[in-house]
């Protein structure tokens, strides 16, 4: 059904192939055309994956292919699963002392499990967007700089700090107060400071756990056509309890139900529309939370 | 039916106010105390600056007040204390702040849990044991590659230093725990390492509190009497400002021990010698009371808020 996962050609092939064409290789069912579906190659992929906190344990046998540059919404209700999913893509959840982890979960085809693999060199690829908002208590300029500066990227910070501050939309607002405190700024303007964070280091894939339950409505739908729009650069995998906002802004949607299982994964259209399993649509329809 | 009672109750009214003003009593108790200490330095103080000039006193280069000619300029104490301090605190806060880090950041739960009220005994030991340590251990250890005295500056200091660093460790490590995880997670999620996280994220975000830390311990090593007064020696010495480490190899007097000498000696009660003692205290009093000031004032404004 998919790719090879090894295809490194993904641009050749981007620009030879017409997009109708491409849509057949994903999609389960005609659902209509996704307008997204550019290159469909599977950059992120759990096989088997169990993950257990002590003696609990919080994702059992998940099986998922995330592709490269969409928006993949993860949803479920509370203690599903997903949060232990996101972090388990980037090892966050190696900072958990009981935390343990089987199964495999594969980035552009290498297990990010292998012995061989730093979790800080792995980070490095994967940028992250927290719950609430969390610059650190230094200027604007110095959190958007801080992953150059750990990762040892020295040249051109103040350009990359203005595009990353560009691409989160923020730029405007903050152009004339670069130097003052990321405290400073609002909720949701702090919260696009983080997402100017993860991307100024240039990750592949973003992770966003519930990046807008913070927020007021108004900074939501910002965030949320920030989304989209980080969509055309980066893979986006968000986490979500707002099925809202799933629907609205991703190209795929997991579902995943208590007990760590991940019940149904498709095209959003799909998901929301005609899922094929009923739980699936208790829990979407609100007959189950 | 009858109506409910809720009137007053006698005893219950006079119980209340009792403990109120018990309460009350207790509080002012130890004001009244910090207000008569401060009073009886002023007092006597000001008795010692009628006979000897204040600006003698704080321009002086020599401290002689049992021999004559008769002297009392404090500025060799001020060295002797300032000498013990600074080795104090080149000994107490990095290895201070580096516990501190070491417990806040790559200690495991239960390691915590038993490293930490360990450490803080240390600060329980009677500053007798550390002057007799310094006095017959590190001295003579120190001996064998430095031309140092019985009584000398640099071993009271490194006591000094060792006695202090629960203080720095404790209250920095109070700190940096106190830095909310997120901004942990947010370091790490951006491929930072921990040693990465805990100097560029964790440190400056506890910065108040570190500094805090510091001055209350610098605090405490100017007041410390017993140790410098057991191992420095009691000889009052004017910093050389050509050779200021040489302050270190030899015997010195801090203004504490200074105080204990003229305190336990047979000086006569109304003397301007005794009187002198007032005068030194009431200086030291100043210079700790100025640094809790800067304590509070570095706490309060560099506190970050986090929501």
């Amino acid at each position: 059904m998919t790719p090879p996962q090894m295809s490194h050609s993904e641009t050749e092939s981007a620009a030879d192939q017409p997009d109708t064409t491409l849509d057949s290789d994903i999609v389960d069912d005609g659902d209509g055309p996704d307008q997204r579906t550019m290159m469909d190659r599977t950059l992120l992929e759990a096989r088997n994956l169990d993950v257990y906190y002590g003696d609990e344990q919080a994702l059992t046998d998940v099986d998922i292919e995330i592709p490269e540059k969409q928006v993949t919404a993860v949803i479920g209700p509370s203690g599903c699963g997903k949060s232990t999913f996101l972090r388990s893509i980037n090892r966050m959840n190696d900072l958990v002392d009981t935390a343990r982890i089987e199964g495999d979960l594969l980035f552009d085809g290498k297990n990010v499990y292998d012995d061989d693999v730093d979790p800080v060199a792995l980070r490095r690829k994967i940028g992250m967007v927290f719950q609430s908002p969390n610059p650190f208590p230094k200027s604007i300029r110095d959190n958007v700089a801080y992953g150059l500066k750990v990762q040892g990227d020295d040249e051109n910070v103040d350009e990359k700090v203005e595009t990353a501050l560009k691409r989160a939309a923020l730029w405007d607002e903050v152009e004339h107060q670069l130097d003052e405190s990321g405290l400073e700024l609002s909720g949701g303007q702090q919260q696009r400071l983080c997402i100017a964070r993860a991307i100024a280091p240039d990750p592949e894939v973003i992770l966003m756990d519930e990046p807008a339950s913070a927020l007021d409505p108004v900074a939501t739908s910002k965030i949320e056509d920030l989304i989209e729009e980080l969509a055309e650069d980066y893979t986006v995998v968000i986490v979500t309890h707002n099925m809202q906002q799933a629907a609205r802004i991703s190209d795929k949607t997991a579902v995943f139900l208590t007990g760590g299982e991940l019940v149904e994964f498709d095209n959003t259209n799909k998901i929301f529309e005609n899922p094929d399993h009923q739980r699936v649509e208790d829990y979407i329809t609100g007959k189950f939370g | 039916m009858s109506e409910p009672d809720f009137s007053h109750d006698g005893i219950r009214t006079l119980r209340g106010t009792t403990f109120r003003y018990l309460f009350l009593l207790c509080a002012l108790l130890s004001i009244a105390t910090t207000l008569g200490i401060i009073l009886t330095l002023l007092v006597d103080a000001v008795n010692f600056f009628g006979t000897v000039s204040i600006v003698d006193f704080l321009t002086g280069t020599r401290w002689t007040p049992s021999h004559e000619p008769i002297s009392f300029g404090v500025l060799p104490l001020i060295s002797g204390t300032l000498t013990v301090t600074i080795g104090a605190a080149a000994v107490a806060l990095p290895i201070g702040l580096l516990t501190a880090i070491y417990l806040s950041e790559y200690a495991s739960e239960r390691r915590r849990a038993y490293l930490k009220p360990a450490l803080e005994v240390l600060a329980g030991v009677p500053t007798v044991v550390y002057g007799y340590f310094a006095l017959v251990y590190v001295t003579p250890a120190l001996n064998r590659f430095l031309p140092i005295g019985t009584f000398n500056a640099l071993s009271a200091s490194i006591m000094v230093g060792i006695m202090i660093i629960p203080m720095v460790s404790s209250i920095s490590e109070d700190a940096m725990s106190a830095v909310p995880d997120s901004l942990r997670q947010a370091g790490y999620g951006l491929g930072a390492t921990k040693f990465t996280v805990s100097t560029t994220i964790v440190v400056p975000a506890a910065l108040s509190g570190i500094f805090s830390s510091f001055i209350l311990a610098l605090s405490r090593a100017i007041g410390e009497t017993m140790i410098v007064a057991m191992a420095a020696g009691q000889t009052p010495r004017m910093v050389d400002l050509a050779n200021p480490a040489g302050m270190f190899l030899d015997s010195i007097e801090t203004m504490t021990a200074a105080m204990v000498k003229i305190g336990t000696g047979d000086m006569v009660s109304q003397g301007v010698q005794y009187q002198s003692l007032f005068a030194v205290g009431l200086t030291l009093f100043v210079i700790t009371f100025i640094m809790n000031l800067i304590s509070e004032f570095v706490a309060s404004r560099y506190r970050e808020v986090y929501h």
